[in-house]
């Protein structure tokens, strides 16, 4: 009985010190944030006169209305797709037994480890080719690719846990396999695709190494890449760029806290699985 | 007949699969083969590309500053994967007897943050934290350890230590909390059963909960060796490899070579390298700890 309570003691101090250990650097930038732009604060000092206006500078020296805007379009060009194509060969693979099924979900799971930097250079030359180099569809197609192995797996683990029953009836009932996908199973299997989304946004939306090779303009990357251009710009103005860290995470943070649950259940599943 | 139909449809079924294909075909498959057919060749990535043979390869490999780049990688895993995996199961033992609590489920909210903000995020903050004013050494300070205060980012010795730092902290929630879902997966009769027969907290940790995570320490360290060894972010952020070489990573080379000094060929020849390297860490690791059930 004693251990217990004395154990559960060390947990709980544990869990203030790796809180603290965590949320420490999000306070120190925020600090930072409110100190005069152009100064070199000490790493936790309350300043004498908070700034505030740090972050209306920011705000418009990272030109965040259009980041917001072009992250959002390609968060809208990847994750509807990505769902789309993936639910369906993860039905086809998983459900529906086609020929060579087994061959092609290999040729998929191969692809799970696969570092991008292992192909962005040609990635590079494909977009140019292609007349697509410097627009945001260099950054969604390549990026639906990249994210097909991981989708596939994911939907395919679902489907294969779908009873055969299921289809049987609906076969009875004289639907073809186009109407057995959309009206049956595409509703039933919700759950995996509404925490694939949310797997892929954030995966969408922290996207760095495709932005800054194959879109030159800032203004047409994700938010990641726009803010390795912040850095780049505003380096040395330590407040500044703080407040703009600090702004460019704000989209992410609040999505995160809103779906909290879905999001850590996802992540936990999603590494998991992969 | 009916068998005749069944195998129709199950032919037509490929037609489920092509858009998914399409895709990865044009963008990864293909891609892949390229940097395979470019590594063979010298190329500035504007004029013609003269054969090459395997002299990319034997240049990423004797090359010392290539090389170095490597062994980074493979000394990021010492900070990316053990020090995460092995933390995580000492926090996640502790806190296991209370993971239901108020606090643990704030606490699950809280470490999970760094999971989910950009990892250029990550770096810029800690670039802050760590350099000469920030605030690890205003705590250093603090605690009278004035003598070890640098700008640690930029110091040749630590640089590449403080890369790795940053990627603990990234990955040290993550793997707590994988850990921790395993353990709320073990039959609590076990540990009253360990209990009964004297067993200490330690006895607990290496009899019963390290047998049971087999599968998820698995995941924890696959994911983990891949982020180091394919680390790309943070470094670009943080150093930029420098200062010289000193914290150079692959990726980064990679990025360098293509993009700035133009030598498509040498980029494509490390490219493959990497590839292999993480599918040859990335495969075993999973072989060895896939749960036989299933």
């Amino acid at each position: 009985m004693k251990t217990a309570r004395r154990e559960a003691w060390t947990g709980r101090v544990l869990l203030l010190v790796l809180m603290a250990a965590t949320l420490m650097p999000f306070v120190s930038l925020f600090v930072t944030a409110l100190h005069p732009s152009g100064s070199y604060p000490l790493g936790l000092d309350w300043p004498d006169d908070p700034q505030w206006g740090n972050f209306a500078t920011a705000f418009t020296a990272a030109r965040m209305t259009e980041l917001l805007k072009s992250s959002v379009l390609i968060v809208l060009g990847v994750v509807p797709i990505s769902l789309v194509v993936a639910t369906m060969a993860g039905f086809a693979i998983g459900h529906l037994r086609i020929p060579g099924r087994r061959f092609v979900f290999v040729a998929f799971v191969l692809g799970l480890t696969l570092p991008f930097e292992g192909i962005v250079t040609p990635l590079y030359y494909l977009a140019r080719d292609m007349g697509i180099l410097n627009t945001r569809w260099a950054i969604i197609l390549p990026l639906i690719g990249l994210f097909m192995p991981f989708s596939v797996f994911w939907m395919r683990a679902h489907f294969v846990n779908m009873p055969e029953e299921l289809s049987e009836s609906a076969r009875i009932d004289g639907a073809s396999t186009w109407q057995l996908f959309w009206k049956v199973h595409v509703p039933l299997a919700a759950p995996a695709t509404s925490s694939l989304a949310i797997l892929l946004f954030l995966w969408t939306w922290n996207q760095f190494l495709l932005a800054i090779v194959l879109v030159d303009d800032p203004l047409q990357r994700t938010m990641s890449g726009a803010l390795g251009a912040f850095q780049g710009q505003w380096g040395t103005d330590i407040p500044l760029l703080c407040a703009g860290s600090l702004l460019i995470l704000t989209p992410t943070l609040l999505v995160f806290l809103i779906f909290q649950r879905r999001f850590v259940t996802a992540l936990l599943q999603g590494s998991l699985k992969g | 007949m009916k068998a005749a139909a069944q195998r129709r449809r199950n032919w037509a079924g490929w037609l489920f699969v092509l858009p998914a294909a399409a895709f990865y075909v044009v963008f990864v498959i293909q891609p892949l083969a390229m940097t395979v057919q470019y590594s063979l060749y010298s190329w500035d990535g504007i004029g013609v590309a003269t054969w090459n043979g395997v002299q990319n390869y034997l240049r990423v490999f004797t090359d010392p500053d290539l090389f170095a780049a490597i062994l980074n990688a493979l000394k990021l895993i010492v900070f990316f994967s053990a020090v995460p995996v092995m933390l995580g199961l000492a926090i996640a033992a502790t806190i296991r007897r209370i993971a239901a609590s108020r606090l643990a489920l704030v606490a699950r909210t809280v470490i999970f943050l760094p999971q989910v903000i950009p990892l250029v995020a990550a770096g810029i903050t800690w670039s802050w934290l760590l350099s000469s004013t920030g605030l690890v050494n205003q705590l250093l300070t603090a605690v009278g350890l004035e003598g070890i205060t640098r700008a640690w980012l930029g110091d040749f010795s630590t640089a590449l230590p403080a890369v790795g730092v940053i990627g603990a902290w990234v990955l040290l929630g993550l793997c707590t909390l994988l850990l921790l879902a395993g353990m709320s997966k073990i039959d609590p009769a076990l540990y009253e059963a360990a209990r009964l027969d004297g067993a200490g907290p330690l006895r607990e940790f290496f009899s019963i909960t390290l047998p049971s995570l087999r599968q998820e320490i698995g995941v924890c360290v696959t994911v983990t060796v891949v982020a180091a060894l394919a680390s790309f972010d943070i470094v670009y952020i943080s150093t930029q490899g420098g200062p010289g070489n000193a914290s150079m990573v692959p990726g980064l080379e990679i990025y360098y070579l293509a993009f700035s000094e133009r030598e498509v060929g040498l980029a494509s020849a490390l490219a493959v390298v990497l590839t292999v390297l993480v599918i040859a860490c990335a495969l075993p690791i999973q072989w060895l700890t896939r749960d036989r059930s299933s």
